[in-house]
């Protein structure tokens, strides 16, 4: 050291410090209370004036739930057991919970086969969501499907499992080719399950007559209630999740075509509201299709939110791929991956892992506007209420028990999916832990 | 002004290896633009199998540029690279031979996050060269303990010090087993006492024989273990020597005027 610092002392020291543990922690609950609801008296003021709205809006609305009336055959029969106080009608809710959560023309016979799917879902699920449960399980979610279909629309068993065969018969072609190249292998594979799949209408009735095994089958115009609500926000998630990760990558890619078609996809979705979307699947749709075709609505409905989710979903995913360094691409090329390698092993993993806020946003957004289907017609949950039963005479004018009870079933599921994905984020948090 | 660290003499490998006569690297009046910008120009250069050459200059010369045209993550635009006996051309399939050929380590280490230090050493064996899991682990956790961080297999890399990552990088190459090694500023993200660690590392690799390109400008480990250093500016070579002439000799201007600045007063 230079002798400028005329003021450093020399130090040395001779004695070791022992670890001590931390000071206890002060406090309690009247400390807690004045560090953050009385710290000063604007805090303090605002803290009252929060306490008094949180009570004056249950001073109003728990003696109105609380009061209410569960057996009832009908709005006029409600008022008169309340006698005039103030109290709700849940009557509605009992009397009408089939139709709420079924439709009014699933037969009722039938309500088993929807639940069992439903129950079965959340089995067949959970090795997706829950990445420590044996991968073996996935082979449930990979059958589920055509189990599920099998359930809710019944008729010949062929039907599904031709189907599934078909895309056996695609992954069999892809896997063969794959090792040539992932771009060859994947489109052998569609083309062939394709082939597959025109041909199916032929073998399923003679199969039919050979094994004649087939549940009652029920058209999808009788699919109604929550029921739909359920059926198209899963289906339309779980496709549009690998659909718009493709868009993404093609939006990258190095392929002038391929990027182009991504581009114009992508904008145009993006940028028409999706009723138009549903109006075009309801009416315009049938004039393209030839027309002993017949697509199913449900099918039709289910393309059109697909797409519009998956445009969004690709513009998440962009935004996490666009998060990654380009070192992580460098180091994925110079260990001699491959392009599907590298995306499928080091890229998506952290760019998705970046992306989930906003896929959990896009996934709770569609779910809620599987609801927009009451406008072209379709009775989910919500045109169940302002159909068939708020038009009936009886229930004519119960629209808070209604509405509310439908916010409630929605918010539960999306607060499901909010806290399941803030839980996901934290199991794949490597960098701190 | 960074300081070169003082390499110790005793364990300096350089004089005892031999260089063969087979060619590891060649390339042939290679020229690369970004744009309308000429980064690279005619360059020539036959590198040696078990030869270990120091790139150095100064910055934005073109350093990383020719390093990283050698496993294609640039692609040149007009010449011949062969890498180990492989022309580079735009096929794919022929680029990723090379690629699994050639071991890069990286300024910024570039380990995988969301993967273990020994998920990080076993993903590239397991899934480009098909070699079964277990045996792939053994690999790994061999290199692992060489690089001297076998403890630290089951942690990821944001747990780890900046020396360690890079020599984790390092021992994820090696698992590839690369006959070439091309190193783009390894320490130079890194504190003066980490530096150290992982220049052992790359000491260590060189006295095994293994062929590599370093870009660095630790002058004392270039002196140490390198059979030539090269000098680049403005995207061509300069001038290129054995350590002991291009230090103590330098011919031109601009290498005189480099290492005046490198090396301090
Ligand atoms: N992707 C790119 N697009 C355009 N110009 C680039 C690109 N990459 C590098 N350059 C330019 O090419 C020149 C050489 O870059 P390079 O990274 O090879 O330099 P370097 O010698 O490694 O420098 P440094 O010591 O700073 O790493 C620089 O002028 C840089 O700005
Ligand atoms: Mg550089």
């Amino acid at each position: 050291m230079s002798d400028v610092h005329a003021r450093t002392v020399a130090y040395v020291r001779e004695s070791e410090i022992p670890p001590a543990p931390p000071p206890e922690a002060v406090g309690g609950v009247v400390k807690w209370l004045r560090d953050n609801l009385f710290s000063n008296w604007f805090n303090a003021i605002l803290t009252l004036a929060s306490l008094y709205a949180v009570y004056w809006v249950l001073a109003q609305s728990l003696p109105w739930i609380l009061n209410g009336v569960w057996n009832a055959g009908s709005l006029a029969e409600c008022r008169e057991i309340l006698g005039g106080t103030s109290g709700a009608c849940w009557a509605v809710l009992s009397e009408r919970w089939n139709q709420l959560l079924f439709g009014f023309t699933y037969p009722s016979e039938l309500y088993w086969r929807p639940s069992l799917a439903f129950l079965l879902l959340l089995v067949c699920a959970a090795p997706v969501l829950f990445p420590a449960l044996p991968r073996r399980m996935l082979i449930l979610t990979a059958l589920y499907p055509f189990v599920a279909y099998f359930l809710i629309w019944g008729g010949s068993i062929w039907t599904p499992v031709l189907t599934a065969v078909g895309f056996m018969v695609g992954y069999a072609v892809y896997s063969r080719l794959v090792t040539q190249s992932f771009a060859m292998g994947f489109l052998a594979g569609t083309v062939a399950a394709l082939v597959f799949w025109s041909l199916q209408g032929y073998l399923v009735p003679p199969l039919s007559t050979v094994a004649p095994i087939a549940l009652e089958a029920v058209p999808s115009r009788d699919m109604g209630g929550f029921m739909l609500n359920i059926i198209l926000g899963t289906v339309c998630i779980s496709l549009s999740l690998p659909i718009g990760i493709a868009l993404a990558l093609g939006r990258q890619s190095s392929m002038p075509i391929i990027k182009w078609i991504s581009v114009i996809f992508i904008e145009f979705i993006r940028g028409v509201p999706l009723i138009t979307l549903l109006f075009v699947a309801n009416v315009v749709l049938a004039y393209f299709l030839p027309p002993q075709s017949n697509l199913d609505l449900i099918l039709r409905v289910v393309i059109m939110i697909t797409m519009f989710a998956s445009a969004y979903i690709a513009e998440v995913v962009r935004g996490g791929l666009a998060a990654l360094p380009r070192g992580q691409y460098e180091a994925a090329d110079s260990l001699g991956l491959d392009y599907a390698q590298a995306m499928r092993l080091i890229i998506l993993p952290q760019a998705l892992k970046i992306s989930i806020p906003g896929i959990v946003n896009v996934a709770v957004g569609l779910f809620k506007d599987t609801t927009l289907v009451s406008v072209i017609s379709m009775f989910d949950l919500v045109g169940m209420i302002r159909g068939p039963i708020l038009a009936s005479t009886d229930w004519n004018g119960v629209y808070w028990e209604l509405f509310g009870f439908a916010a409630l079933l929605f918010f539960v599921v999306c607060y499901g999916i909010s806290q399941y994905s803030q839980w996901l984020e934290r199991q794949l948090q490597t960098d701190r832990r | 002004m960074s300081e070169a660290p003082q390499m110790p003499e005793a364990s300096a490998p350089k004089k005892t290896m031999t260089v063969s006569d087979e060619v590891a690297i060649e390339i042939e009046a290679m020229n690369k633009w970004f744009g309308a910008f000429h980064v690279l120009r005619d360059i020539n250069l036959t590198v040696y199998r078990g030869e270990r050459i120091v790139i150095c200059g100064p910055s934005g010369s073109g350093k990383s540029t020719l390093i990283r045209c050698i496993n294609a993550l640039e692609e040149h635009q007009a010449g011949r690279i062969e890498v180990d006996g492989t022309v580079l051309s735009s096929d794919i399939k022929n680029i990723d031979t090379i690629r699994s050929e050639v071991g890069m380590v990286f300024q910024h280490f570039n380990l995988f996050p969301h993967l273990t230090i020994l998920e990080n050493c076993t993903l590239a064996p397991i899934w480009v060269r098909k070699t079964p899991k277990r045996e792939a682990e053994e690999t790994a956790m061999h290199f692992l303990t060489k690089v001297k961080i076998p403890e630290q297999a089951h942690k990821y890399p944001g747990q780890l010090s900046g020396g360690q990552q890079q020599r984790v990088a390092i021992a994820r190459s090696l698992c590839m087993r690369p006959r070439i090694m091309l190193f783009d500023e390894p320490t130079s993200a890194l504190d003066p006492e980490m530096i150290k660690e992982v220049l052992d590392t790359m000491v260590e690799l060189a006295g095994e024989g293994m062929t590599m390109l370093v870009v660095t400008h630790e002058m004392g480990f270039a002196r140490q273990v390198a059979n030539r250093v090269i000098f680049m500016d403005q995207g061509q070579i300069v001038e290129q020597n054995e350590p002991e002439a291009f230090f103590n000799d330098p011919r031109n201007e601009r290498t005189r005027l480099f290492l005046s600045q490198i090396l301090g007063h």
